[in-house]
Order: C-alpha cells, then sequence, then structure tokens
C-alpha cells in the first residue's frame, strides 16, 4: 500500500468538503475492496475518506411499503435485522450470504452499491426490488443506476445516504458462487411486486445487474419454475472465466430463476 | 500403553501454534535488519536489456540493491537438480544452468530479477518499485502439451526441443508382447492438473553475516535445514559448513514446497555478506504462488492388457511430464523414479513400461509435492483399473481382488520389492463403511431427486521413507536417504532428543516423545524434541516423502537401544545385578524377579556423578545413531469415495469418503487421523477444485485465492477413517509413514466415482462444476448424435 491519509467524516458536508481539499481522495465504505486493492498498489487514493460513522447514512426502518436501510449498514447488520427478516427475508438471506464473518462485519451497502462489482449480490436485489438509491444529490432509480460493470451513475463526490426496497409479496435469492473467490459466478433474484415479477441476474452480465424481462413477463402469466426453465439467455450477454463458459453462465441462470422461484414459493 | 506408542496423547506443540506463540521466521528479527523485496519478471520470455536502480536509489531508506551480474561476479553457483537421470539411448539429462538471478533472461513470470534492500518494507516495496528493468520480450512456450512440437519454442539452447529426458523403466518388448497376446486392451488418456503448495506460512529467510567471524546466519522456511546448507555451501559457494548455520523454527507447513533452497535464500545471504547487515526477506502469498515449485503437471497415456481371465497381462505407460522453467532440486525423480516405480499397484501385472519425457516451460519450476510422483501412479493405476472393470463389465472389486497381490516380499516389475500387507482385508474394511451394499438404494434415491450418484474406489500402494541410501545412490540420488538421531538423556531423567528429522506441522514433539515414553517409560513431558538448527544438531535428512516416521524415528529407536544398554550396565553395577537381568519399566530400573529397583532419575544422576560406575564406563548418558533403513515402506490402502452430482449446475459433492490404511504400527492414532484428514483434502482438492493455469502468454491465471480453489471445510465431508496393521518388518518399530497417503489416494477415488456417476471415462481434474455440467449434458445428448 502507498502512504495514504485517512480521515473520518463526521457530517455529509464534512465529508464531501474532505474530498474537495484532497488531491485525490476516495470515500471509503467499509473497505473490503478498496483497501485490498489500495494494499496490492492497484489503487492509490491520497486520502480515504470514511464516510460510515455519518448519522444520515445510519439505521433500518420499514415506512410506507418500503425497507430504508442507510448505507452504512455492515452486511452482518442486515443479516441479523429483524426488520427486514420479516419484511424481506430474501435480503437478509442475500447479505448473510456475502463474504465470510469479518467481511461482513466491515462491508456495508453502500459501499457495495458505490462500487458495482459485477460479482457483488446487492445489485440484483437492488434492482429486482425496484430500489431508489438516495444520494446526497438526490435520489436514483435503481434501472438508472447501474451502468455498467464498476460504473453508476454517481458523480465524483456523491454519497450514497440510504437505499428504499420495494417490499416485495413475495422473493428469493439463489446463489451461484466461483468455488475460489466464493463471489457470485452466476446468482438470480426473483421476486414479485405489486406491478409484476422481476428476475434480475449479477455475477454473469457483460454489462454487471440485468433484469431478464422474457423471465419476467412468463412469470406474469404462469409464477411456477416451469415457467422460467426453458427460457434461454444468449451467451454474447455474458462474462466468461476460467470458472465458467459464457454457454454455462447462460445456461444457469434459467436454471437458478427456477429454483428461486420455487424458493419463493 | 500410558503415553508411549499407540496412545492418543494430545499434541504438545499445539498450545503454543494455537496461542499464537509459535516462532516463525517472520516473528524473529535481528538488530539493524534490513528488509529485502525482490524485483521480478512480468514476463514469461524476455532479454533483459538493462536495469536502471537510479531511482530506486533516490528512495528514502534505500539500502543496496543485488543484481544476478553482482551474484556471478561474487561466485554464488548455479543451483542444482540433486538427481541425475538418463534417457533411454544412455545420455545424461539434459539440464540447463539454473542462475540464481539470470542477468540476461527470464524464463517465467516471477523470475527474480534483482534483488532491493532498504530500511523498511515498506521502502523496499517502493524502491523495488522504482528499479526499471528494459525487457525485450521474446514468444514463450507455456503449454507444455506444446513442448516438443516441431518447431516449438525452445525454453534452453541445452535442451534441443525442450527435452530434458527420455527416460524409461521397464520390458518394453516384453510388455509389448503381453499387448499382442492380450484378451482386452483398455486405453485411457489422462491429465495430472498442476498445483501450487499453498503452505499456510510463505517462505522467509533472514540472513546474517558476522564480518569478524566470517559466519553466516541463515534462519529460513525449509524442511531440511542440513541440506539447505550443504547446498548453500558445497554448490553455491555462500561459506563452507562450519561457517554457516542455518535454523528452521517453526515452520508453517510446507507440502515439499520447503525442500528447495531457492534463488531468495542464497540471494539474502549474500545481500548480508555485502551489505554488512541482516537482510529479511518474507514472500507474500503473490510470491508463494509464483514462485514456490508447483506440482503434478503430466499427460499420460495408458493402456493395461488383461487375459481372458481377467488378470492383468500388461501396463503401458507413456507421459510428458512439465518441468517448468528450471530443473529443481528433486524435479528428475519426481516424475520418474518415485512414479513409474509404483505402476504395480497392488497388482500381479507382470509386464510393465514406462516412458517419461521430462519437459521445459516458460512456467514455474515443477517439483515434488505432497505424494511426489506416487499420486499420478496411483491415478494412473486405479483410474485405468476401473475404466477397464466398466468397459469389460465387471464388479471394480472382483477385478481387483482377481489380480491382488497376495504373497511377499513381492518383486515388481519396476523395481521395488514390497513388504507384506493385506489388500484384500484393506478393501473388506472399506466397502464395509462405505455401505457399498447400501449403494444402490443410495444411488436410486438420489436420481428420484433428479441428482446423480457414483462410487469410486481407489487401492493404492505408495513407497515412502525415501530410503535406502545405497539403492538412492544406484538409481540417481545425490544425497543419502538415512536419518540421525541424538538421545541426550540429563542428570535429572530428562530427555532430549536431536532429531535430524524436521517438523513443519507434523507433530514430532509429541510422537517422537512417545517413542521414549514407550521404550523409558518416562513422561512424555519429560521428552523435549530439539530440531532444525544446524548448530544444534547433527547432520540429519529432514522431513520430506513421509520419512519421519519410518526413518527419523527408527533413527531414534537405534539411540535408544544403545542408551537402554548403558542404562542397565550402570543400574546392574549399582544393584549388583547382570545387566542382562535388568528390565526398564515404568520409569524404574528393576532386577527381574526381585524387588530389588532404581528410579530412572536414581540412575541417570549416577551416570553424571560418576562416582560409582562401572570400571570402563564412560560417564554421561548420550546415544547417537545414524539409521539407514533396509528397504522403502508401502504404506498400502483402500479408499472408497461417493458423490452426488447436481446434474443442473455440475456441482459435484464428495457425500462419503471412506480412507482404510495400512500404516503399519501407529504411533498416535490423532496425529495419523490429522495426517489423512490433511492428505485427503488436498487429494480432494486436486480432484475436484485445485488447478493452477496459464495464459498463452505465460501469467499465472490462478495467481490468488480469488482465482485458486483451495478447498475449504465446507467443501469435504466428515471422513470415515480405519486402519490394518501389518507391523513393518524392516524398521524398528514397524512403521510405514501416513504423510501423504491421503493426497496420493484420494484424486482416483473421487475422479472414479465422479465418472461412475456420469457413465464416461473423459473427465480431467479439477472436475469443475462446468466440466461436470457438459459431461452431464454428453451423456444426455441422443445416442443418434454418435
Amino acid at each position: 500500500m502507498y502512504a495514504t491519509n485517512y480521515a473520518k467524516a463526521t457530517s455529509l458536508e464534512d465529508a464531501v468538503a474532505k474530498l474537495k481539499s484532497s488531491e485525490d481522495g476516495k470515500f471509503l465504505g467499509g473497505g473490503q475492496t478498496l483497501l485490498a486493492t489500495m494494499k496490492q498498489r492497484l489503487a492509490a487514493p491520497t486520502d480515504i475518506i470514511d464516510v460510515t460513522k455519518i448519522p444520515e447514512l445510519q439505521g433500518i426502518s420499514v415506512e410506507g411499503g418500503k425497507v430504508v436501510i442507510g448505507a452504512a449498514t455492515t452486511h452482518s447488520q442486515v443479516a441479523a435485522s429483524k426488520e427486514i427478516a420479516s419484511a424481506i427475508p430474501a435480503l437478509a438471506e442475500l447479505a448473510g450470504t456475502i463474504g465470510d464473518p469479518a467481511v461482513r462485519n466491515m462491508g456495508t451497502m453502500g459501499g457495495v452499491l458505490a462500487n458495482n462489482d459485477p460479482a457483488a449480490d446487492y445489485p440484483a436485489a437492488a434492482l429486482a426490488l425496484d430500489a431508489t438509491i438516495m444520494t446526497t444529490r438526490g435520489e436514483h432509480a435503481a434501472a438508472d443506476y447501474f451502468t455498467g460493470i464498476f460504473e453508476t451513475a454517481l458523480e465524483e463526490d456523491e454519497i450514497i445516504t440510504k437505499i428504499a426496497y420495494t417490499i416485495p409479496k413475495k422473493a428469493a435469492y439463489e446463489k451461484f458462487r466461483n468455488p475460489a473467490s466464493r463471489y457470485s459466478l452466476c446468482s438470480v433474484f426473483v421476486a414479485l411486486l405489486d406491478d409484476g415479477p422481476r428476475v434480475t441476474v449479477t455475477g454473469s452480465g457483460n454489462d454487471g445487474v440485468f433484469r431478464v424481462t422474457e423471465m419476467e413477463e412468463a412469470l406474469k402469466a404462469n409464477w411456477s419454475p416451469d415457467a422460467v426453465r426453458s427460457i434461454a439467455i444468449d451467451p454474447a450477454t455474458m462474462l466468461a472465466d476460467i470458472h465458467g463458459s459464457a454457454e454455462y453462465r447462460a445456461h444457469l441462470v434459467p436454471v437458478l430463476a427456477a429454483r428461486a422461484v420455487a424458493k419463493a414459493g | 500403553m500410558g503415553e508411549g506408542i499407540g496412545a492418543r496423547v494430545l499434541r504438545k506443540e499445539d498450545q503454543r501454534f494455537i496461542t499464537g506463540k509459535g516462532r516463525y521466521t517472520d516473528d524473529i528479527s535481528e538488530r539493524d535488519m534490513t528488509h529485502g523485496v525482490f524485483v521480478r519478471s512480468p514476463h514469461a520470455h524476455a532479454r533483459i536489456r538493462s536495469i536502471d536502480a537510479s531511482e530506486a536509489k533516490n528512495v528514502p531508506g534505500f539500502v543496496g540493491i543485488v543484481t544476478g551480474q553482482d551474484l556471478i561476479d561474487g561466485a554464488i553457483g548455479n543451483i542444482i537438480c540433486g538427481w541425475m537421470i538418463y534417457s533411454k539411448d544412455g545420455s545424461a539429462m539434459k539440464a540447463a544452468p539454473w542462475k540464481v538471478m539470470d542477468p540476461e533472461i527470464v524464463r517465467h513470470v516471477g523470475q527474480p530479477v534483482a534483488f532491493v534492500v532498504a530500511e523498511t518494507r515498506a521502502a523496499a516495496v517502493d524502491a523495488a518499485e522504482a528499479v526499471t528493468v528494459d525487457y525485450e520480450e521474446l514468444p514463450a512456450l507455456t503449454n507444455f502439451h506444446h513442448a516438443l512440437d516441431p518447431g516449438a519454442v525452445e525454453v534452453h539452447p541445452e535442451a534441443p526441443g525442450n527435452l530434458i529426458c527420455d527416460w524409461q523403466l521397464g520390458d518394453e518388448a516384453a510388455t509389448d508382447d503381453a499387448f499382442a497376446k492380450a484378451a482386452h486392451v483398455v486405453e485411457l488418456d489422462l491429465e495430472q492438473n498442476r498445483l501450487v503448495p499453498n503452505a499456510i506460512e510463505p517462505r522467509a529467510a533472514i540472513a546474517s553475516y558476522n564480518v569478524a567471524e566470517e559466519h553466516y546466519t541463515l534462519n529460513t522456511t525449509s524442511q531440511n535445514p542440513h541440506v539447505a546448507r550443504l547446498c548453500l555451501s558445497a554448490f553455491y559457494n555462500v561459506a563452507p559448513e562450519h561457517k554457516l548455520r542455518v535454523i528452521a523454527p517453526d515452520v508453517g507447513g510446507g507440502f515439499g514446497s520447503k525442500i528447495y533452497i531457492y534463488p531468495e535464500e542464497i540471494t539474502c545471504l549474500f545481500a548480508a555478506r555485502v551489505l554488512e547487515r541482516p537482510v529479511k526477506w518474507v514472500a507474500d502469498r503473490s510470491e508463494s504462488f509464483l514462485t514456490d515449485a508447483h506440482g503434478r503437471d503430466h499427460k499420460t497415456k495408458a493402456k493395461l492388457a488383461l487375459d481372458a481371465d481377467l488378470k492383468f497381462t500388461g501396463l503401458k505407460v507413456e507421459t510428458i511430464a512439465n518441468i517448468g522453467a528450471y530443473m529443481s532440486l528433486f524435479s528428475s525423480a519426481t516424475p520418474t523414479y518415485l512414479y513409474a516405480t509404483l505402476l504395480s499397484g497392488q497388482y500381479t501385472t507382470p509386464n510393465i513400461y514406462c516412458n517419461v519425457k521430462l519437459v521445459y516451460s516458460h512456467t514455474t519450476p515443477v517439483d515434488a509435492y505432497r505424494g511426489a510422483g506416487r499420486p499420478e501412479a496411483t491415478f494412473v493405476v486405479e483410474r485405468i483399473v476401473e475404466a477397464a472393470a466398466r468397459k469389460l463389465g465387471v464388479d471394480p472389486i472382483e477385478l481387483r481382488r482377481k489380480n491382488f497381490i497376495r504373497e511377499f516380499p513381492y518383486q515388481t516389475p519396476v523395481l521395488m520389492a514390497y513388504d507384506p500387507t493385506d489388500f484384500d482385508a484393506l478393501v473388506e474394511k472399506g466397502l464395509a463403511h462405505a455401505d457399498h451394499a447400501g449403494f444402490p438404494a443410495r444411488r436410486a434415491e438420489a436420481e428420484r431427486r433428479g441428482k446423480l450418484r457414483g462410487m469410486g474406489f481407489s487401492c493404492y500402494i505408495e513407497a515412502c521413507g525415501l530410503a535406502p541410501s545405497k539403492a538412492v545412490g544406484q538409481l540417481g540420488g545425490g544425497v543419502g536417504q538415512w536419518e540421525s538421531a541424538e538421545v541426550r538423556v540429563n542428570p535429572v531423567g530428562t530427555i532430549e532428543i536431536l532429531t535430524g528429522s524436521h517438523s513443519h506441522g507434523q507433530g514430532h514433539e509429541t510422537t517422537f516423545a512417545q517413542v521414549v515414553a514407550d521404550r523409558l517409560g518416562v513422561p512424555v513431558g519429560n521428552v523435549a524434541i530439539v530440531h532444525g538448527d544446524t548448530d544444534k544438531i547433527q547432520f540429519g535428512m529432514g522431513s520430506y516423502g513421509s520419512r519421519s516416521g519410518p526413518v527419523g524415528m527408527g533413527a531414534i529407536a537405534r539411540a535408544l537401544d544403545k542408551v537402554e544398554a548403558k542404562a542397565k550396565v550402570i543400574a546392574g553395577h549399582l544393584m549388583e545385578a547382570d545387566p542382562s537381568d535388568i528390565v526398564i519399566e515404568n520409569g524404574e530400573l528393576k532386577v527381574a524377579g526381585t524387588d530389588r529397583k532404581l528410579g530412572w532419575h536414581e540412575m541417570t544422576l549416577a551416570a553424571y556423578t560418576a562416582h560409582n560406575l562401572p570400571d570402563g564406563i564412560e560417564p554421561g548418558l548420550t546415544e547417537k545413531a545414524f539409521y539407514d533403513p533396509a528397504n522403502f515402506t508401502f504404506p498400502a490402502g483402500c479408499f472408497v469415495c461417493e458423490v452426488e452430482i447436481d446434474p443442473d449446475t455440475g456441482i459435484t459433492r464428495v457425500v462419503r469418503f471412506v480412507a482404510v490404511d495400512d500404516f503399519g504400527v501407529i504411533v498416535n492414532p490423532n496425529v495419523v487421523e490429522g495426517q489423512v484428514h490433511g492428505g485427503l483434502a488436498q487429494g480432494i482438492g486436486q480432484a475436484l477444485y485445485e488447478g493452477a493455469y496459464y495464459d498463452d502468454a505465460g501469467q499465472l491465471l490462478t495467481g490468488s485465492y480469488m482465482d485458486y480453489c483451495l478447498p475449504r471445510a465446507d467443501d469435504l465431508p466428515s471422513f470415515s477413517l480405519d486402519h490394518v496393521e501389518t507391523p513393518n518388518p524392516n524398521n524398528p518399530l514397524g512403521v510405514k509413514g501416513c504423510g501423504e497417503a491421503g493426497a496420493i489416494g484420494a484424486p482416483a477415488a473421487v475422479i472414479n466415482a465422479v465418472t461412475d456417476a456420469l457413465r464416461t471415462e473423459a473427465m480431467t481434474m479439477p472436475a469443475t462444476p462446468e466440466k461436470v455440467w457438459r459431461a452431464v449434458q454428453a451423456m444426455r445428448a441422443p445416442i443418434a448424435a454418435e
């Protein structure tokens, strides 16, 4: 790791000011990606500004058909939250599958969504549950927020404060792990919202998380595993690496989607 | 039994390991110590045009830099391969020079190019990054399957066509004849996936130089500090042996990768002298992936001949073995004498022929890794036997039973003379523990759930102990393969065992003490095991090849014989009895048939006060032995693996794993079970998870745990272990060694189970979900497609 300055932001204004006054600063969420990258000298911010203690980024609440989660909430807190477990059990379960206990104790939801790793889990839930990403500059609908691998609609000095998830009628997450890293190789989140079903895939898309609208239509007509099992995904839209070819990943999507639908009930 | 041989004594060393009180190389600091970092090649093959360190010298804290030319100018010798083998035409293997840091050419990614030393590790990292190396990239040969292709890129001019050695063992004409007369022939193409050793502690070294005494000290992660010192003295010209102390303190795993002295340790010693300051180097995990000698990496064609009665009549094996960019210490022996000599397996196959072509490639050197040649041999034999059973429609266990060796000693057609064991008993226990009879019902139940079940067997035999010296020498080995021990009895009766074996996780501090407790009746807590320091211990060969038990403990037993004899002479004298009437029991020396006795500590004190010793007996009680066994030892076993495959995802779960081993006499069941568990984890890892891959440019694609899949605890079932105990007749304790068995036997058992479930023989390791899924697709494809 190169030498860097660490500062803890006390407020949103303080964080933005600190970033502005730094030469090449970066906000620090849980640091579970950024710090590892810095240790390998693949990232070299002059300053890291820790936003996880800012009051606006804390807390979990259920209000008006939404679960609203502070961006600094750790994966452990999401996994253990009674409110989330009763409103969106699939989301709590998803959080419990991220990394290992050490990662879950440090990593935050806002950090994951700001980073938008193509193998991260939360983007699948955010897109499927029509989440609203609330920030220091306003709001982003999840549908407009994920703009590509490691790319989001966030501006450089924009901080995610809260994420509001629509409470679905039912939902489930089926995770297929990369056997080595145990990140998502291909994972599917299904949800039934008031305005219809959602099917999202993370870990496999060329452009990061994506919706499978053909499966959503099929589920609208018939919410059952069989409805999605034979809907093919074009391998040309899928990532490929030594752990899974595009063809294999494309094959996994309907398999996992059917399992997720069965799990959701 | 008490705390003696066979007792489940808890490991003495675990208190310090589990509470973080171990003392590993990186825990050690020297006064005025500096820190070194290597500049490494990013290219698989390139010419070095220049190395510019001017910027590095400006980094605050910079102390010095060592380049390959400095080492050559300092008369540092090239790294040796310690085992000479010959091609079938009689010519010697074509080992190209391995310069410690080649100043002109790099031949694998990660090869060290310069060593930068600074006041802190952080400064050294900065300074190393500031070194500019100008490379002229050259085409690379990274896939050894193409090493022998006409026109392939040549790794070394000394080995034209990349062929190091075209080696053979066995009678080819007789074997071909067996195939000509065979009723059935079964052929199989096999691959041994390339593995990274992944010791939990990365390699590390601290080199110090005392100018006034011209004396070096090297603390390092070695499995065999005396062999390291010998190489450093005799071949690398660092210093004569009496001017070089090598200490291997607590070492966190090795699996073979810490047998060798690598460029890094040699460079640290050189730098310590030039800079007149101690130098510490600790590999980070990325360096471990790039530079620890990798394991396996074979491509093999095998065929088995059977007569009409299904007796094996011939086995012919042709292997290409990847050696990597340079010939590491045992790299010539691992895919030849440690491999082809086990191709008889547990069977009476009368004709065996093996040809191995050892080839260079632009990849990290490949050498011995847990099992070293024997997992490769077992995989060939046990896969082709199972494939033959399937092809010929016979039960795989019945086919094995038809061919088991049942008369011992048994001379195989490939050099080995097996000691007694009982293959039938092993199989019987294996089948019982695996509930073999219940498998069809379990398979049917799995099918109802949409899952595929398979059961696979692996009846392995291995040679370990790596001995005797004379035989090893005749086969080309450069060192003896005995072991040494000194039993030092203190005046108060406590005991120190100075052993040439080295413990880097094996539990010697417990098991070796048990051997003493068993013989002398003293508590295990009164016995200390001293190892890993060339200044403290007589020359020893170290630990690899499961040799600490059969050879290392053998030496202790021999030294104990001498201690016991002298103790009886002293006790007899003190109790006015004939030494032959003295028995040692429960920490006392007794005159048989009387109530006369002496405490062990009373006798030892008498030995040291020397006030009343028999005439001609020297004071003190310390004895040494150098033990050279009469033969290898031959642990054997029957492994049964049951897998369940999810055909929709290709995920394979090992749902049941039985390992029944004959390790001879078992000194401590806890320790043996731990060794087997670890070996099985590595063997199952090889079969299902692990694999090192290079891209066409020679970059290691699996250079971290993000991509190199080590098995986790939740990937493994609860193992079912049992033993058959046939004492080894060639060894004072009857032990055979257990350190590698799990890794040797497991891959074949797992792949036999996977291929049983998939009804195909075409499955390479690791059997990843995607490969298994593709095999399922092939299995379910309409027959019309064929």
